[in-house]
């Protein structure tokens, strides 16, 4: 049943990913990867991180993604030429240049041996909120109050980087 | 239960795909829409390493890269909508001031 769900939500994510890539609409590419990320959030499920799958939902699926969306509305892009009907040499080389790393990284995948030792399944219980919570608010506070602090500087940071400047325009 | 391979190869193949994004297409909300595609296929890689070991300490690296995630959307986009006011396009080779 996992193996079944397993390349459901894998071939889910790729496919999602490729029609992102390739697909000339803006909106269209942000919609594909609001599907990607929900593909994600259950391979994180079949990873016994249910934690973190609810806050990719969250926060990607939810927060970053509507970001874009508002984004993209607020700047009315035209579609942009097909990728295939605008052909030419660099789309070639990188298409190459990926294929090669892919290659190289499937093959290290792959020629791995297993030198990890196999934990006992009991041990394997760590993704609910209490045990990441455990360690999040003892060990990693200082970090995790950082966080705040970089969330708010983010925030100002936008609104001072987006906002409309009068006497720029004028000058 | 799934071997590791498999998600460190579903992992691989995320990042790839980000990258042939980055590197082909012409529309600055796509790249950073492949950008965000590149980092989550990195946290799928630490969640599998995390629950393979028994080790709580990769979901916790996800979730500040998450929380890191979220402020460079933010700021990021702030910065096209910038370029957009000047520029009247996200087409990135027509910004080439920078450009020799």
């Amino acid at each position: 049943m996992a193996t079944y769900l397993f390349i459901f939500f894998a071939v889910l994510a790729i496919a999602a990913a490729v029609a992102m890539v390739i697909s000339k609409s803006t909106i269209n590419s942000a919609l594909f990867l609001v599907i990607n990320m929900l593909a994600v959030a259950g391979v994180y499920l079949l990873l016994k991180a249910q934690f973190l799958a609810v806050i990719q939902v969250l926060v990607y699926g939810g927060a970053i993604m509507v970001l874009f969306l508002f984004v993209i509305m607020l700047l009315n892009i035209d579609d942009e030429a097909s990728l295939f009907q605008s052909f030419s040499f660099k789309y070639l080389l990188a298409f190459f240049l990926s294929v090669a790393v892919l290659a190289q990284l499937l093959y290290v995948i792959a020629g791995w041996t297993g030198t990890l030792p196999v934990m006992p399944e009991q041990m394997v219980a760590i993704g609910t909120v209490e045990a990441l919570a455990d360690e999040l608010f003892t060990t990693y506070l200082l970090p995790f109050e950082v966080t705040a602090i970089l969330l708010t500087a983010a925030v100002v940071g936008a609104i001072y980087l987006a906002q409309h400047k009068r006497e720029d325009i004028s000058q | 239960m799934i071997a590791l391979h498999w998600y460190l190869a579903l992992s691989a193949v995320l990042f790839i795909i980000g990258v042939v994004g980055v590197l082909t297409r012409k529309n600055a909300i796509v790249i950073f829409m492949c950008a965000e595609l590149m980092l989550n296929s990195v946290n799928i890689t630490l969640v599998a390493f995390s629950a393979h070991l028994g080790d709580v300490h990769g979901q916790i690296l996800v979730f500040f890269s998450l929380c890191v995630a979220a402020a460079e959307a933010a700021v990021g986009l702030a910065i096209i909508i910038a370029i957009f006011r000047n520029n009247l396009s996200v087409d990135i080779t027509r910004i080439n001031l920078l450009r020799w």
